[in-house]
């Protein structure tokens, strides 16, 4: 009995901590510009298919993680420069739709320079899985919530102690403020897509050994870091983390002892539980409007 | 979202085409399949082998003294441009019998208009529905779901298991198949005692297997399902230490389902046409030159491993070559009537023997059973 | 000149009445009456959503949800109960309207992109339960739905009819009620918009809070126009239903809910007019793109993003503002009389 629910413990953490990571970069940007940013799953997939690209060309798996996580933050970079920030009297909807069109262009151009096959990779350390209690723990799990702790921290410190994460604090309180004292916002938003990439491709690249890749794997993961972060309240950090684990757990429980037919009825139904009870989410930040 | 919009794309250029083509009154065959989207490899396989054998046959001197002309559309594997592309190719283009469909839902969303319109219809998808009860003009090459649950069943039996765990996908192909697969064990006295599914986009199936691992005396596992998530329950259940024999469904069929699954295959079964063990059936099978003939062409043209799916269109289009021979027009009632009469015709995935009642032609031995072995799939019986 | 005949709501339905008239001169076969049909279709869901999104200020990334519902609740009643095609499209709107009803109200009351959450989450469990419930749907592989059948005279696209002493087919007839519904729907979304509903509709998309303040029942009219567009969606699913003859739970994929709040921001949120045209170019762009092959997809995407960034406000908004202005009104007043 325990060793089942374990194991769906496990299961279930593994996949939410991938969930977290890329609700984490949807509450990046959302908060530095309201975008919701539709093109969040395509840095997940940039980072899976470029990593298994560069090793199938020989290349050692550590320098091809370092190339794809640069490739995908690049991405980043130039999504915000040239199809957001040059759309400035554009309404958020609008801004919503450029990141549509911004997924479907680079999911297009992966399916024609990688093909449309699923592609395996193999697990970052070659140890057998653990056994815990009778429930047993993939390696790569250990990977994935490594890595994520890990992340976490450095975007905690990130945010506390250099100018720059200060900065991306500030704009998202308040744009206009942020800029009486001379932050240049343009700026701010630049780096909030780059970060957010950076950990989207990261969540691509640790769960690959586990999910595969290929082309269009961007579309489930990303919606899925997408109902994360609205479980904890699109805006929150911790929201997004706690999102995304009860999204991975309740979904694994789910799966095992209801039923996996409507497992992800379950976890979309925990979006209409939280606006209709916790209308803010989870964590959500109250928010004053401007008149 | 592109799949969608995007049913209409390849209709104008093959439409001028045609334009030019109109003199010599060629036959012509008319297609749908999903050559791209997540059905694609079912659908590219499908169409590079009707383009290459229309080819091959036109190169021969075509059929009745015509060439043959291939119209085919990509339905991205959605059922409602399938539908409208088996309206144009009716329509429209004029088609004189169809060979398409990749997927059951595809094919069945195709099937009240081509009863209507009243043209020979040829499936390459699985689910025992298309042909049973059976339609008037349609028909289909892969065997059902319906046999391949049979065979497995029957595998089963052979080494004295009675008590099963079933996973399959909720997809159209796994849904049927799990469907088909509780009738057949109940009529074979097999107990299903475990029965969970898992989504066509889900990426971990742990908690699926650790479910039928709990289940008390479950004797082996049977995955109902086709594109990733199948090499993904197969890593599970190595990863989870799950010893129990494990079988697979003909829907993985193919080498690139080793590719994927890697050493985690290794011993697990499935029923597949030979044609993924071409060289292992003995000398004397009927089927032995058709297959390694179809391999070697295949793989000599596209410079791409041959696949199981693409021999669905190399009998598809051989049956209905047959069928206009024997009509000796194109005349739809009398190429259903042909279609319907054909026996005795040796293909890739097996003999078929239609008739009035049985628009498939099948029986449950054209499939073999494989199993993996040092990563390669071998022929067992 | 194009101002001036949208201004309007009259003029602007005549326009769309007579272009729809005479377009089938440009159709060479009944292949392309399809197309036109579906187009047609889908043009009037999005006339509705417009409400919601244009008006209200609202996303709803569940659409399809609806248009799905409905599709498969004429179909079921239908085929399997054996009901009459128009009470089905009814009740069908009546159901998907207490469903709308129920989500919009409680979220609505927040302010923020809390429906466009709630939406996505009742469109996947929409599709979710079309798939899982076989014994009802058919499940993924879907079900058949019978032509439409109104007091015992059946439309099939494979029938013949006579109007008027004219033998027409199936096709044509099938296009003539599209239409007539599409303007219908035209027509009910322009005076909704007139009427005193869509003037505190557009106060709210002003400053919530102002509207609020001067005594506009904020919640009241936003749950409305969010079940308005809901039920648009059921009734143009259901009429596809049976137009198709054959529905999948695809109807109602997240896919297609993104398909559709694309056509009405691409056309112009917020102009009626200019929706249409959205429902048009986001229908036929992939014909433009045939050439492209592989590259179809990517090229779509950067269409589709090349397009938003230049005209943020939409093509016929955007359109409007560049046509001379003969009328020398203020360009912001025209631009708020048209886009009505």
């Amino acid at each position: 009995m325990f060793s089942e629910f374990l194991q769906y413990l496990f299961t279930g953490t593994t996949i939410g901590a991938t969930y977290a990571l890329i609700a984490l970069g949807f509450t990046l940007i959302y908060n530095a510009s309201h975008v919701i940013n539709f093109a969040q799953g395509e840095f997940v997939m940039i980072g899976g298919m470029t990593t298994v690209a560069l090793t199938g060309m020989g290349m050692p798996m550590i320098v091809a993680v370092v190339l794809a996580v640069i490739l995908a933050s690049v991405l980043g970079l130039a999504l915000q420069r040239l199809a957001i920030a040059p759309a400035k009297q554009a309404d958020v909807v609008t801004l919503i739709i450029i990141t549509i069109g911004a997924s479907i262009f680079i999911r297009g151009i992966a399916q024609v320079v990688w093909g449309k096959e699923y592609h395996s990779m193999p697990n970052f350390s070659a140890t057998q899985s653990l056994e815990v209690f009778g429930a047993v723990l993939n390696s790569q799990s250990l990977w994935v919530f490594g890595i994520g702790a890990v992340l976490v921290v450095a975007l905690v410190l990130f945010f506390t102690k250099t100018l720059s994460g200060k900065a991306i604090l500030a704009t998202s309180m308040n744009k206009e403020a942020a800029r009486l004292v001379g932050i240049r916002t343009q700026v701010v938003l630049m780096l909030a897509f780059m970060v957010s990439a950076f950990l989207g491709s990261v969540a691509g690249i640790v769960v690959a050994p586990i999910t595969f890749t290929s082309y269009d794997i961007g579309i489930i993961l990303g919606l899925k870091g997408f109902v994360a972060a609205a479980i904890g309240g699109l805006g929150s950090g911790v929201g997004a983390i706690v999102g995304g684990l009860a999204l991975g757990i309740v979904e694994a429980m789910a799966a095992g002892y209801i039923s996996s037919d409507y497992k992800d009825a379950v976890a979309f139904s925990m979006i209409l539980l939280v606006l209709f009870f916790m209308p803010r989410g989870l964590f959500g930040a109250k928010v004053v409007e401007r008149v | 979202m592109v799949r969608r919009i995007g049913k209409y794309a390849a209709a104008v250029a093959t439409g001028l085409m045609m334009l030019s083509a109109q003199a010599s009154e060629p036959i012509k065959i008319g297609s749908f399949v999903s050559a791209t989207g997540p059905a694609s490899f079912l659908g590219d396989p499908e169409l590079k082998t009707l383009e290459m054998y229309v080819e091959k046959i036109n190169d021969e001197g075509g059929v009745l003294g015509r060439d043959l002309e291939l119209v085919h559309y990509d339905d991205g594997g959605s059922a409602s441009s399938a539908r409208n592309f088996a309206s144009r190719l009716i329509r429209s283009d004029q088609v004189d019998i169809i060979v398409g469909g990749s997927t059951t839902g595809t094919t069945m969303a195709a099937v009240p208009l081509i009863q209507q319109a009243r043209i020979p219809f040829i499936s390459m998808a699985g689910a025992v529905k298309i042909t049973t009860p059976v339609k008037k003009w349609v028909f289909k090459t892969p065997q059902s779901d319906r046999m391949a649950a049979e065979r497995i069943l029957r595998d089963m039996k052979d080494r004295g298991i009675t008590k099963i765990g079933l996973i399959s996908g909720t997809g159209g192909f796994g849904s049927s198949g799990r469907a088909q697969t509780l009738e057949a064990a109940e009529q074979m006295g097999v107990e299903v005692l475990a029965d969970v599914t898992y989504g066509g986009s889900d990426t971990d199936m742990t908690a699926q297997l650790t479910d039928i691992r709990n289940t008390e005396g479950v004797e082996a596992v049977l995955n109902f399902g086709f594109g990733q998530g199948p090499a993904i329950v197969t890593r599970n259940y190595a990863d989870l230490g799950m010893e129990l024999p494990f079988y697979q469904s003909h829907g993985v069929a193919s080498d690139s389902f080793l590719d994927l699954a890697g050493s985690s295959a290794e011993g697990l079964r499935l029923p597949a046409s030979p044609l993924l063990v071409p060289d292992s059936l003995p000398e004397g099978d009927p089927q032995k030159e058709v297959v390694q003939d179809y391999k070697a062409e295949y793989e000599a043209h596209y410079d791409s491993k041959v696949s199981t799916f693409g021999a669905y269109a190399y009998d598809g289009l051989n049956l209905a070559v047959r069928a206009i021979e024997k009509a000796g027009s194109t005349d739809p009632e009398a190429v259903r009537k042909a279609l319907e009469n054909i026996e005795g015709y040796v293909g890739v995935t097996g003999e078929f023997n239609m008739s009035p009642d049985d628009h498939n032609g099948l029986n449950v031995d054209s499939f073999r059973i494989l199993e993996v072995q040092n990563g390669k799939w071998t022929l067992i019986n | 000149m194009l101002n001036q005949i949208m201004q309007s709501r009259l003029r602007g339905v005549m326009l769309l009445g007579l272009i729809l008239i005479f377009l089938p001169a440009f159709f060479a076969n009944p292949f392309h009456y399809e197309l036109a049909i579906q187009v047609g279709i889908v043009a009037a869901t999005v006339v509705g959503l417009n409400l919601l999104v244009g008006f209200a200020g609202q996303i709803s990334l569940g659409h399809a949800g609806f248009f799905g519902l409905g599709a498969y609740f004429s179909g079921i009643a239908t085929g399997t109960y054996g009901w009459s095609s128009i009470p089905a499209l009814v009740a069908g709107a009546i159901a998907v309207g207490v469903v709308a009803w129920i989500v919009g109200r409680p979220i609505l009351r927040l302010k923020g992109h809390y429906l466009s959450m709630a939406t996505l989450a009742v469109g996947f469990i929409i599709a979710i339960i079309l798939e899982n419930e076989r014994a009802l749907t058919g499940g993924p592989d879907g079900m058949s739905v019978p032509p439409l059948e109104v007091f015992g005279w059946q439309l099939s696209t494979f029938g013949r009819y006579s109007l008027f002493g004219l033998e027409i087919s199936g096709v044509q007839a099938w296009y003539m009620v599209a239409g007539v519904l599409l303007v219908i729907a035209t027509w009910f979304a322009l005076n909704i918009i007139e009427s005193p509903i869509g003037r505190a509709l557009r106060s709210l998309k002003g400053s919530e809070v102002a509207a609020g303040v001067v005594g506009v029942n904020t919640t009241k009219y936003k749950s409305l126009v969010f079940v308005v567009s809901a039920v648009y969606a059921s009734i143009m699913g259901g009429i596809y239903a049976h137009f198709q003859g054959f529905i999948t739970p695809d109807l109602a994929s997240f896919d297609f809910s993104i398909v559709l709040i694309t056509m009405v921001v691409i056309g112009g949120m917020g102009s009626t007019f200019g929706v249409i045209l959205g429902a048009v170019v986001i229908e036929l762009l992939p014909q433009a793109l045939a050439d492209f092959q592989e590259l179809e997809m990517a090229m779509f995407g950067l269409i589709l993003m090349v397009t938003m960034i230049f005209m943020p406000k939409g093509l016929l908004p955007t359109l409007n503002s560049v046509v001379p202005n003969i009328t020398r009104k203020k360009a912001a007043e025209v631009r708020h009389d048209s886009t009505g």
